[in-house]
């Protein structure tokens, strides 16, 4: 049905049309109203599913754990702080293959303490061995719910579905909500290979040696490989019952000639869109490439998209994390997917590829900005590695004083004691 | 694009009202987005939120920097945020207050831009009638469907009753439909005015 | 001549009520130099308990320490309505850190302090329920159980405030909150669950463990106080209402606090080393509809229909801790053991007047 409706409310009701049995959650900006909406739907009797107001985050993903183990199809979310406190047992649902689905509501991780958006909190469980999708409006957050599950039970392997805080969960926009006859027709009940049951006793969970160990890592890339046809497929089936396109690998938008394209995730492709829209009226053969699916990193899917006839010489990531001393995250996966994919040669040495931060906890990025760093870049002016709308005159003080003395320090903090306010009067 | 920003403070439905609005234009068959700006603020906290509308889909997340309109919960306000910044030289401002923006101290201001379209209407007051409580949402949604025409009285009342029940959905109703009777009236009066002025100045030609 | 009666309100300043005693005996904060530990300005609600609270629980701490007071913070409101970026209302040594480990953080301070010789600095720690019954509970034994000299003291508003007002291990029964919604048969929080860690951290055996609330504010200074007298890890446990969560008159936090003492919801009392040494008898017994009245998370028990079934359970929950607690005044109660009549003063360290 055609609505109006929160981001959170529109994940919620795609999750509860998804018939999860067990939810367990714990509460973080800005997760909150997905699972308040459930936890109302399953109060006043509208949705069948056990849930657990759970008394942290470990607890959370550990009693989804559980109740994955036991066969019931399984459902949190998260953000944030609380995707690092439960960071041990997000790893450890990865590796029982649990079919888990969770929705990171991405935000900042502190210190200093951020509430709003970016891309940090997912972008540290890249490597725990859950497929990560990115959500680019409220629609395909709702819809890659309803994909997730499927994704997950048919591979044994839990999905973690990110959307961004505020700028999706928050924001009303339209949202075709899919009805439960749709859903049902899509998502079949869960039927996992094996459960804890007194009528079969299997033990879960035991300890592998150097004997088999690095068998059963390498299993869990395959898995993550078969993913990579997995993921695809199910976006094609979902577009052939609910006529739209959701999910996938990858999004291109106007690259089939494009000189310079700008690479993202989330929902800030939009914003992209449009200015790439506008540089295109300013002559400039400009494209976007959106990376739904992060993990696996669809390496084949970027570089074909990459690898036109054209002449491609631009590349710009948009990251919405930072790697300290390392750079940009995304950056190093297309790096390396440009490079050597499968099988396939080198690319030509004259692309050039920009990492550009931005947007961390919560600075917007504008059509403005976007227009301005992609023109200079257009032009060959932008540098390898820079910071979207950074205050330079913030940082530069700072980083006088770091060169005077050396002395430790919270940087909020000092920046503070710049500003001429102190924690102590 | 019609893109609205309004201001308020934490506890007045400003939240609520950028997405009733969102709702109103839902109902006219065209794409709106409402979003706040807010993350941490508690009860009487200044507070932003937005709403665009368009008839395409809205791609862009980016807050709203050059609004259309500006729709201000509370006078008090005024000297705490900057709220006029980015506003279109052809604006829309419906103020809170039972008090014209002359009174208010802003008429320098106001005359860089429409003064037609700088308006107050006494939403509390309306609210307080109507609804029993000073939630002036309501009533400044049915004020700038008069005073701008981007979605229709019937589509705010629509929204109203479809978000809230019984007796809060219909003080609410009423109050924006008092509100939108004011501000059409102004609106008139303005005109009749306008019209006299401009027959005067035939008659001293 | 007109007759009008006059009330002794403690309002906190230097007003009839606290000019009328001897210097020695004023509250803490009747005095110009008093701390002002959490000055004006922060960002809370109109009305907020927990800013209430904090200010007059670490004002006695640092007069009872002579100032010398390190403060750590969890995340909660109390710490985002404190910093808001880049300003701070905090005047003495803070430290926020992360929403479930500020007692292992204050722990880690004590021990610093230790270690280098500095033992007359000493730690409080600090936050909401959520934070201490919950995520931080696992912290807070461990503090406990190691005996660190750290005070805690839990800002009690039985919910998640910061993040919307969701149920913690705190939240009573029936109440209504975003995540225990009322709505279904049974609307509001479960009955039979949360906890009670005062009685968590008595059975830890810890020198001192307190409960007070912000209807007695001399009574939570003396116990602020108190708590200092003491090395070792120390809990105290303040009911702070929270007219946002609550949904009560801002105008209404004291009286909300005191009507949840007077019906026995919330017992206040001292234990040392896992012993009750003290409770506070109620004056006058209320039933707990007035407390629950008050308050719009509660608004289904009386409205469309009264609820006295329900309201029936609460008035047990309350006639039970009237009886475990021995809060009945009067004859044929337990003999209350005499405490000193002012708080504040028989602090054995404390400058009287400085
Ligand atoms: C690991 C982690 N999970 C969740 C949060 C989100 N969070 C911040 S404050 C808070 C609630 C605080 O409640 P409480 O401790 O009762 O303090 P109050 O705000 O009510 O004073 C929550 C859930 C977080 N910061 N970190
Ligand atoms: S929400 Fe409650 S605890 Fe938080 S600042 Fe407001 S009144 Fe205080
Ligand atoms: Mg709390």
């Amino acid at each position: 049905m055609l609505k109006q409706i929160e981001g959170s409310r529109a994940v919620a009701e795609a999750v509860a049309r998804s018939r999860p049995q067990v939810i367990c959650a714990y509460p973080i900006t800005p997760q909150t109203h997905i699972v308040e909406a459930l936890g109302a739907l399953v109060k006043k009797g509208d949705l069948n599913a056990g849930f657990l107001n759970v008394e942290s985050e470990f607890a959370a993903m550990s009693a989804v754990i559980g109740a994955s183990a036991a066969g019931a199809r399984a459902y949190t979310a998260t953000a944030s702080q609380g995707l690092l406190y439960m960071s041990e047992a997000v790893y450890n649902a990865a590796g029982l293959g649990l079919p888990v689905v969770m929705t990171v509501a991405n935000r900042a991780i502190g210190a200093p303490i951020n509430i709003w958006n970016d891309h940090s909190d997912a972008m540290s469980q890249r490597d725990a061995g859950w497929i990560q999708l990115y959500a680019e409006t409220n629609q395909e957050a709702a819809d890659l719910h309803i994909q997730a599950f499927r994704i997950a039970e048919e591979l044994s392997n839990p999905v973690m579905v990110c959307m961004d805080g505020f700028l999706l969960t928050h924001a009303s926009e339209r949202v075709d909500v899919p009805g439960q006859d749709e859903v049902d027709a899509f998502l079949p009940p869960y039927a996992p290979r094996q459960v804890l049951d007194p009528a079969d006793p299997v033990s879960i969970g035991a300890m592998v040696g150097p004997e088999a160990f690095t068998e059963v890592r390498y299993l869990a890339a395959e898995r993550m490989r078969q993913a990579l046809d997995l993921v695809p497929a199910v976006a094609a089936d979902f577009a052939g019952q609910f006529g739209r396109s959701s999910g996938g690998l990858v999004r291109p938008y106007r690259i089939e000639d494009a000189e310079l394209i700008v690479v993202a995730l989330g929902s800030v492709l939009g914003t992209i869109a449009d200015a790439v829209d506008e540089l295109r009226d300013d002559g400039i053969r400009a494209g976007a490439l959106g990376i739904t699916t992060f993990r696996p990193f669809p390496v084949q899917a970027v570089r074909a998209a990459l690898d036109g006839d054209h002449r491609l010489r631009r590349v710009v990531v948009i990251e919405r994390a930072l790697a300290p001393g390392s750079g940009g995250i995304v950056t190093a996966d297309l790096r390396a997917a440009i490079a050597t994919a499968d099988g396939g040669a080198p690319r030509p040495e004259d692309t050039i590829i920009s990492t550009v931060i931005a947007g961390l906890g919560g600075r917007p990025v504008t059509r403005k900005s976007l227009r301005e760093m992609l023109t200079s870049a257009a032009q060959g002016n932008l540098p390898p590695f820079s910071f979207l709308d950074l205050r330079s005159d913030l940082v530069t003080s700072e980083l006088a004083r770091m060169r005077a003395a050396r002395r430790s320090g919270p940087s909020a903090e000092n920046l503070l004691r710049d500003l001429g306010v102190t924690a102590v009067s | 694009m019609f893109q609205v920003r309004f201001h308020g403070r934490g506890g007045q439905g400003v939240v609520t009202a950028a997405e009733l609005l969102a709702s109103a234009a839902f109902r006219e068959d065209r794409h709106a987005q409402a979003f706040p700006s807010f993350g941490s603020e508690r009860m009487g906290a200044p507070v932003t939120s937005f709403c665009r509308i368009d008839d395409k889909p809205i791609r862009t997340h980016e807050p709203v920097a050059d609004p259309d309109a500006l729709l201000i919960q509370d006078a008090t306000l005024l000297h705490q945020v900057d709220l006029f910044a980015g506003l279109k030289p052809d604006g829309y401002v419906l103020l809170n207050s039972a008090r014209g923006f002359g009174e208010l101290g802003l008429a320098d201001f106001t005359a860089r831009y429409r003064g037609e379209r700088f308006r107050t209407v006494p939403a509390s007051n309306l609210a307080m009638t109507h609804l029993g409580r000073p939630l002036p949402g309501a009533p400044l949604l049915g004020g700038l469907a008069a005073l701008t025409g981007v979605v229709s009285l019937d589509a705010v009342l629509a929204a109203i009753t479809d978000r809230f029940t019984g007796q809060v959905a219909a003080g609410n109703a009423a109050a924006a439909r008092a509100a939108f009777e004011y501000v059409a009236a102004e609106t008139a009066e303005l005109a009749r005015a306008a019209a006299q002025a401009k027959e005067r100045e035939r008659a001293d030609a | 001549m007109p007759y009008e009666r006059i009330k002794f309100y403690q309002t906190g300043s230097f007003a009839a009520g606290n000019r009328l005693l001897p210097a020695d005996l004023r509250s803490v904060q009747s005095s110009g130099d008093r701390a002002n530990a959490l000055t004006c300005g922060h960002r809370a609600c109109q009305g907020c308990g927990e800013a209430l609270g904090a200010r007059y629980a670490l004002d006695a701490a640092m007069r009872a320490t002579k100032g010398k007071l390190i403060a750590v913070n969890a995340t909660g409101c109390l710490e985002v309505f404190s910093t808001p970026f880049p300003e701070t209302s905090w005047q003495v040594p803070w430290l926020h850190s992360l929403f479930g480990n500020a007692p292992a953080v204050a722990s880690g301070v004590a021990a610093a302090l230790k270690a280098m010789g500095r033992p007359e600095v000493r730690v409080v720690a600090q936050g909401g329920d959520g934070g201490t019954v919950d995520i931080g509970m696992a912290c807070l034994s461990g503090m406990f159980e190691r005996d660190d000299d750290v005070l805690y003291i839990c800002y009690d508003n039985q919910a998640y405030m910061n993040t919307g007002v969701q149920r913690s291990g705190a939240t009573p029964p029936a109440a209504r909150t975003a995540t225990t919604p009322a709505v279904g048969p049974e609307p509001g929080n479960t009955f039979g669950q949360g906890k009670n860690v005062p009685l968590i951290a008595m059975a830890h055996e810890i020198p001192y463990v307190a409960t007070a609330t912000v209807a007695d504010l001399r009574d939570l200074e003396y116990k602020a106080t108190r708590a200092m007298d003491f090395r070792g890890a120390r809990y105290l446990h303040i009911l702070v209402p929270c007219p946002l969560g609550w949904g009560s008159a801002p105008a209404d936090t004291i009286k909300v606090a005191r009507l949840a003492t007077e019906s026995g919801l919330f017992p206040v009392f001292e234990a040392e080393a896992g012993q009750v040494t003290s409770a506070t008898p109620i004056r006058r017994q209320v039933p707990v509809q007035d407390y629950l009245r008050l308050q719009a998370r509660y608004a289904h028990l009386f409205r469309p229909r009264e609820r006295t079934d329900v309201i029936a359970r609460l008035q047990a929950a309350a006639d039970r801790n009237i009886a475990r607690f021995g809060l009945r005044a009067g004859p044929g109660q337990p003999e209350q053991p005499e405490r000193p009549p002012v708080p504040v003063a028989p602090h054995r360290d404390t400058p009287q007047e400085r």
